[in-house]
């Protein structure tokens, strides 16, 4: 690992913070290491808008950097999600600023804006190189290491078909019969941290544009008390430099609102997170819908099959109604319909099985990539709180430090 | 209250006399404004006796007073005459509702320990109400024009803005008081003055004086002496009302920022606290965040509290401090024009008596002479006090930027503490889980 990773890595999870552990580390770049995934990506932004990567290491005769666009990041992300729909597929940076407290600009081109979607980005990679089951697949590392045909290799997957009929179960209103209690508790969750991390975005923007109007009328302080220490003897130079100190403390809030973005970039991207939680719990609901669907119309054949061999009529059939209204059919029709039926029956079990399968193995490796998920998450948000106090200690000491320099000077006065 | 019980010494000035250093000593301590001792509490209701500080008995610090007449006015440090030559202390404390069919208003015991032959008796208590405070500030002002009288706290309030029988505008209006009568106390002249005599010893002032129905002249109107006009006024003068008026304006745009920074730190509060509520309502859906997610709404609730306080101390302590120099620097400016129009007489009188000298050879009228006299007296009386009013000032600027740093040191104090305690709490819990984990 070069040096530099971990610069990189502190922005991305943790921020500055006088406390240094081991144990606060992020994972991600150990685990990067542990599974031999030795791609390391620093981003730059470059005037034209283009994110370039740098990668160090990796596979041979591979560019030591290309250029990536935020939509061939959004592709390879479609194409994950199309994929691996019982993966819980990381989250992009928000495209537009969001939750914003007023100082900071919505501004897409602003540097600051800019330079926080790098690090969203940059984190958006490295989840996947340290996800078991996404670092695998090929067009990921395509990403990494081929610039040029990389747009046409995704086309190529055929992915896009998949597109249509994702979007289909995401927006389709179906009900299950038997529904999978750890999945409707799994989307319930999910829906209830959505709603409070929204929350919790929301009054942070607020209490920062407050704090900082706190602040800033300190300032005041500085101006007035230079103005009066020019009337006073004894007392000037106190006034004077304590003056100086409420300037100091009313900029200090600039540092502290920007270290606490990281902190919202954090609480961010788990928000994010639970769209693609749900969106494997809504996966899981079709596939069992359609396991359902497959099982009763297996049924409903059965049973027509039965009538037809034994003549009664216990479900209702067109056929059926028609036969009995306008006279019954003759042997020879009867035994095709029969051998048609049979053939559907079969068509039918297959057909049962594999959406058996499907569903046991969506569930299996889907449960599998929650239960990983819900550590994950626990462990980041921990730290994210963690890294919060940290924070808060900090402002504490500095408005400590400002203030009882401005003591000493009043004790001068 | 029982006058020969060895109790502390109620102080007068800035400190109880055993806290106050000699001007030569070596340690220097913080100064704090006291009344009557430290916290206390104001009861409505029931009189509580306050505690003062001090424990030492009556005598030993009688002992050690000198029991001095010098009645010069001491341009040093006025702490330098404390720990000399101080005979005369005050407090005002004990606030009690009264209320009778006509009205309802407070009053608050006014305590004097002294070994003034002026005084009959070494102790005095007496009950006083604001009324009788402002007809002690009219008495000196008429009886002593050359002096500058400090200020009483503000008369009227708007009754349905300002409640004022609650605790807060009782505490802060009492401590004014406090201070009014501890700078009359310490003022080398005006403690001599038989109404203050008065108001410190006389049972029943309404009675003796008939001041019931005594209205506030409005202090322009006195001492005008008719329309003489100043020639020149002297420097030092000018100087003085050339401060006084950017000074008014200073603290004047100091009270804005205060104000400001109280209505800030109100709203903030109140995002704060909405802000800590949904860290509380996250806990529910979580197993393993629980402990932090309560541990940090634990620590906003904490802050809150903390800046909650600061907002209070800053209503109470340091805003109505301000507002009481405004009107001292109102007063003061009043002093410096009947010194005007005293000098206006007196050089008016003089061009007349110049004038008829050269006429008939009449020597100089006594009027004249008077009148020099009186200008004389005026300028040094109140070039002694404007530089005693400089050292007081500064004293008492001091002591409030002082104490609005240590609030907010303060207020950060507690939040720090809080959140340290939270990272200490969590990080002892991933040790725990990582010693199991290998376990």
């Amino acid at each position: 690992m070069m040096a530099d990773s971990g610069s990189n890595e502190e922005v991305a999870v943790i921020g500055n913070t006088d406390i240094t552990s081991t144990e606060t580390e992020s994972n991600i770049i150990n685990t990067m290491v542990e599974r031999g995934t030795a791609l390391l990506r620093k981003m730059e932004i470059n005037k034209h808008g283009q994110l370039k990567l740098f990668q160090v290491g990796g596979a041979p005769a591979a560019p030591d950097t290309l250029w990536r666009r935020y939509s061939e990041f959004e592709l390879l992300r479609t194409f994950l999600l199309v994929t691996y729909p019982y993966i819980i597929i990381p989250p992009l940076p928000e495209k537009r600023a969001e939750f914003q407290w007023h100082k900071l600009a919505a501004d897409n081109l602003d540097p600051d804006f800019v330079e926080r979607r790098r690090v969203g980005l940059e984190n958006f990679l490295l989840r996947v190189a340290s996800h078991p089951v996404l670092s695998n697949d090929k067009l990921y590392f395509l990403f990494l290491t081929e610039e040029k045909g990389w747009r046409e290799a995704v086309l190529e997957t055929g992915f896009q078909d998949k597109v249509d009929s994702r979007l289909k179960s995401l927006s389709a209103m179906f009900r299950v019969k038997n529904p999978d209690k750890r999945f409707t508790a799994m989307k319930q969750y999910s829906d209830e941290l959505n709603t409070v991390i929204s929350q919790l975005l929301r009054v942070r923007a607020r209490v920062a544009d407050r704090l900082y109007g706190v602040y800033k009328v300190h300032g005041n302080y500085g101006r007035v008390f230079s103005e009066w220490s020019a009337i006073e003897k004894e007392m000037g130079d106190g006034l004077q430099s304590a003056g100086h100190h409420m300037d100091t403390y009313a900029a200090q809030i600039d540092d502290i609102l920007e270290e606490e973005e990281h902190y919202a970039d954090q609480l961010k991207e788990y928000l994010f997170y639970t769209d693609a939680v749900r969106s494997v719990c809504k996966k899981h609901e079709l596939i069992q819908y359609e396991l359902e669907m497959a099982a009763q119309e297996l049924i409903s054949k059965k049973q027509q099959r039965e009538e037809l061999a034994t003549g009664t009529v216990r479900v209702f059939s067109l056929k059926g109604m028609t036969s009995k209204l306008f006279g019954t059919e003759s042997q020879e029709q009867r035994e095709s319909r029969l051998a048609a039926l049979e053939q559907s029956i079969q068509e039918g079990e297959e057909t049962l099985k594999e959406k058996n399968t499907e569903c046991k193995e969506f569930v299996q490796m889907a449960w599998q990539d929650i239960e990983r998920f819900k550590e994950q998450k626990d462990k980041d948000l921990r730290e994210a709180l963690i890294s919060y106090a940290i924070m808060q200690i900090s402002t504490c000491k500095k408005g400590i430090q400002v203030w009882s320099n401005a003591k000493d000077c009043f004790n001068k006065m | 209250m029982s006058v020969g019980a060895p109790r502390a010494l109620a102080s007068s000035g800035q400190k109880p006399i055993t806290e106050i250093l000699h001007p030569l000593s070596a340690a220097e301590e913080p100064l704090s404004v006291t009344v009557g001792g430290d916290k206390q509490e104001v009861a409505l209701t029931n009189g509580t006796p306050v505690e003062t500080s001090s424990p030492a008995s009556t005598s030993s610090l009688f002992n050690r007073l000198q029991l001095d007449d010098d009645l010069e006015a001491d341009v040093r440090d006025p702490y330098a005459d404390s720990t000399e030559m101080r005979d005369l202390f005050v407090t005002v404390d004990d606030p009690k509702k009264h209320v009778s069919t006509m009205e309802t208003y407070i009053t608050y015991r006014v305590s004097t320990k002294t070994s003034r032959v002026e005084f009959d008796l070494p102790e005095y208590c007496v009950r006083r109400r604001y009324q009788d405070f402002d007809w002690l500030r009219i008495k000196l002002e008429d009886s002593q024009p050359t002096h500058l009288i400090p200020p009483l706290p503000e008369k009227f309030v708007m009754k349905g803005v300002v409640d004022r029988f609650s605790e807060e505008f009782v505490e802060t209006r009492m401590k004014a008081l406090d201070k009014f009568l501890k700078r009359v106390a310490d003022h080398p002249v005006l403690s001599f003055n038989p109404h203050l005599t008065a108001f410190l010893t006389v049972k029943d002032l309404n009675k003796r004086q008939g001041l019931a129905l005594l209205s506030k002249v409005g202090e322009s109107v006195k001492h005008v002496a008719g329309g003489y006009k100043l020639r020149a006024r002297p420097a030092e003068f000018c100087a003085m009302g050339e401060y006084l008026d950017t000074f008014n304006q200073k603290l004047g745009t100091i009270d804005r920022i205060a104000q400001r920074i109280l209505k800030e730190q109100s709203e903030y509060l109140t995002e704060l606290r909405e802000y800590g509520g949904v860290y509380s309502s996250w806990v529910g859906s979580e197993e393993e965040l629980r402990r932090p997610l309560e541990g940090v709404a634990g620590c906003v609730t904490t802050s809150c509290g903390a800046l909650e306080d600061l907002g209070d101390n800053m209503s109470l302590d340091f805003l109505p401090v301000l507002r009481e120099y405004v009107l001292y620097l109102e007063s003061i400016k009043n002093v410096l024009r009947k010194r005007d129009q005293s000098q206006a007489e007196y050089e008016g009188r003089l061009e007349a008596a110049i004038l008829r000298k050269q006429e008939d050879r009449t020597p100089m009228p006594l009027e004249v002479e008077k009148c020099q006299d009186k200008v004389e007296c005026f300028n040094a009386d109140l070039k002694a006090d404007w530089e005693r009013w400089q050292s007081n000032k500064r004293h008492d600027f001091k002591q409030l930027l002082t104490g609005m740093a240590d609030r907010n040191i303060n207020s950060y104090e507690k939040s720090q503490a809080a959140w340290e305690s939270l990272i200490t709490l969590l990080q002892d819990k991933q040790t725990e889980d990582k010693t199991s984990e290998t376990n």
